[in-house]
């Protein structure tokens, strides 16, 4: 163990010093056809947010808190947006500042204008690519609430939308994409495994822990037809999400595309068969559940590794969560209502590692996995997901316990039992009866 | 004048309107969904592994009000209708019904039905 410890310090350490990762020297240069696709991923991706994961997690939820559910969503996506303007973009993507973090030099992105390109994405206009990781930003955020929902006061939300999206995210970001100290080292993250399923899904783990449970525990989907819209529309913006993460109209997006839809495919399967085997019977949440764990373990590999390191991925994504949400959760005790740590952090810790194990140089130079002869990618993607649980544990805990300060984290006994969408928000989410 | 509740299970309805209709009996009838629990025991629902016993069971509640001679009929209609066999076909409710009123012409009694 210390032998290993040793191991991946060393790796670090000779990581930061000097190691360029994959920094070709193509000049910036404009291409209509990236641009055109990846204005199409970008609304792609931000579909999955709205009305995506709000549907996903507003069926989910129970009918007296669906409203509030999607709200959680639709606010995390609007907050973003802005402060991605403002100064979130800078910091996770300007100048880097020693490996940690962006230089905040133009706010309000000033001094970006119709021709500027960034060194990040060389033949689309930056204005695009803005757009395009504050998609990411905003889901990585609207996530979390899947742990939190039927009990957060909405004031306490729109607080840890703020404070986590610049506490965590954007460092987190920086790290692996903005050229910071993880990027550098090699991890290997097409798009955004580490980034955004395992820091959102440990801060949803953090946040139902800081909160507590729920007065009643049962997780009953009031909508199930809402599910499995939502996550057929997560499913469809996943393309966005992982072949646009080429960020070019080229063969790599074509092998992300590929690969994410062999991994969705595979893992909703696997579910279906385990929850068919262990609890008798093959539910359409079980389905659309193995989905979505699929989409989120592809997301770090999509562009990496082969079909049938997908498929494997797939199958193995639609069984690991599977026993944590329906096994380990009930023991442990703790109350992720939607699982959001169940499967984003698991599934997100299971696709960065297999990574490690499958990435193939012939689909993507930039990586090869342990399977092709490179054991150190292992320890790299490792140590990458271990600083990350690590960083975003701390994070987190510190972010719930201001926003315990400040504004409290639940609301009281009776709002709860009257439901959220009447007592945070003062709706309710069917009115059939005149 | 009788009042009829008659809780069954939903997708004998149709069945039980039919009869009811073809023997002549009914001109009006009120249905509500309702749920509630007999000796029929309950079910369980799986949700990511989870169990959740279900206790109460969806049924239908028929409500008809008839002239007292055509109660047994009713019965005897509903009864054949509505039956599988099985635990948890419902039961029949008779109520004496003091008096009907039809609100657009204020005809009352029998003949407001």
């Amino acid at each position: 163990m210390k032998r290993l410890i040793l191991a991946l310090v060393f790796m670090a350490v000779s990581g930061l010093s000097g190691f360029a990762f994959a920094d070709n020297e193509i000049q910036p240069r404009l291409d209509t056809g990236d641009t055109a696709w990846m204005i199409v991923a970008t609304a792609l991706v931000m579909l999955m947010t709205i009305p995506g994961l709000a549907l996903f997690y507003g069926g989910l939820a129970k009918r007296k808190d669906s409203l509030n559910t999607i709200a959680m969503s639709f606010v995390a996506f609007s907050i973003v947006s802005i402060l991605w303007v403002i100064y979130g973009y800078i910091l996770a993507f300007g100048k880097d500042i020693s490996g940690i973090i962006g230089k905040p030099t133009k706010l309000f992105l000033s001094g970006i204008g119709i021709n500027s390109i960034s060194e990040a994405a060389k033949t689309i206009p930056e204005y695009i690519f803005i757009v395009y990781q504050l998609t990411f930003a905003a889901i990585t955020v609207a996530l979390v609430s899947g742990a939190l929902i039927e009990r957060m006061k909405f004031s306490a939300w729109v607080l840890f939308c703020i404070l986590w999206m610049t506490l965590a995210y954007l460092p987190v970001a920086h790290w692996v994409w903005g050229g910071g100290f993880l990027a550098r080292l090699g991890a290997l993250d097409f798009a955004g495994g580490t980034v955004v399923h395992i820091n959102a899904g440990i801060a949803a783990l953090i946040g139902a822990i800081m909160l507590g449970k729920r007065r009643d525990t049962s997780l009953i989907p009031h909508n199930l037809t809402m599910v499995a819209t939502g996550a057929g529309l997560l499913w469809f913006g996943w393309f966005g999400f992982n072949a646009g993460s080429a960020l070019s109209a080229n063969g790599l997006a074509g092998a992300a595309f590929i690969n994410t839809n062999t991994a969705a495919a595979s893992a909703a399967l696997s579910w279906m068969f385990i929850e068919w085997l262990y609890s008798k019977k093959p539910t359409i949440l079980g389905i659309a559940s193995g989905a979505v764990a699929g989409l989120v373990a592809i997301t770090p590999a999509a562009g990496f590794v082969n079909i049938i390191g997908a498929i494997i991925i797939g199958i193995v994504a639609g069984i690991v969560p599977y026993f944590v949400v329906a096994k380990l959760k009930p023991r442990l005790g703790y109350d992720d209502t939607l699982d959001a740590f169940g499967i984003h952090g698991i599934a997100g810790t299971l696709g960065a590692l297999l990574t490690g194990l499958f990435a193939d140089p012939a689909i993507n130079e930039a990586g090869r996995g342990l399977f092709y002869g490179n054991p150190n990618q292992f320890l790299i993607q490792l140590l990458t997901v271990g600083v990350t649980i690590v960083y975003v544990s701390i994070i987190s805990l510190f972010v719930f316990l201001i926003i315990r300060l400040l504004s409290g984290l639940r609301v009281d006994r009776n709002d709860e039992l009257i439901g959220l969408d009447e007592s945070q928000h003062g709706e309710k989410a069917y009115n059939l009866h005149i | 004048m009788k009042k009829i509740e008659a809780i069954i299970k939903p997708f004998k309805i149709d069945e039980v309107l039919q009869g009811l209709s073809e023997a002549g009996i009914i001109c009006g009838m009120t249905v509500s969904e309702v749920r509630g629990f007999g000796r029929q025991k309950g079910f369980v629902e799986v949700y990511r592994g989870r169990e959740y016993e279900v206790r109460f069971l969806p049924k239908l509640k028929i409500e008809i009000v008839l002239s007292d001679e055509l109660v047994e009929k009713a019965i005897s209609v509903i009864t054949e209708r509505a039956k599988t066999g099985e635990v948890g076909d419902g039961k029949i409710f008779i109520f004496n019904l003091e008096d009907a009123i039809r609100i657009r012409t204020g005809q009352r009694g029998e003949e407001a039905l």
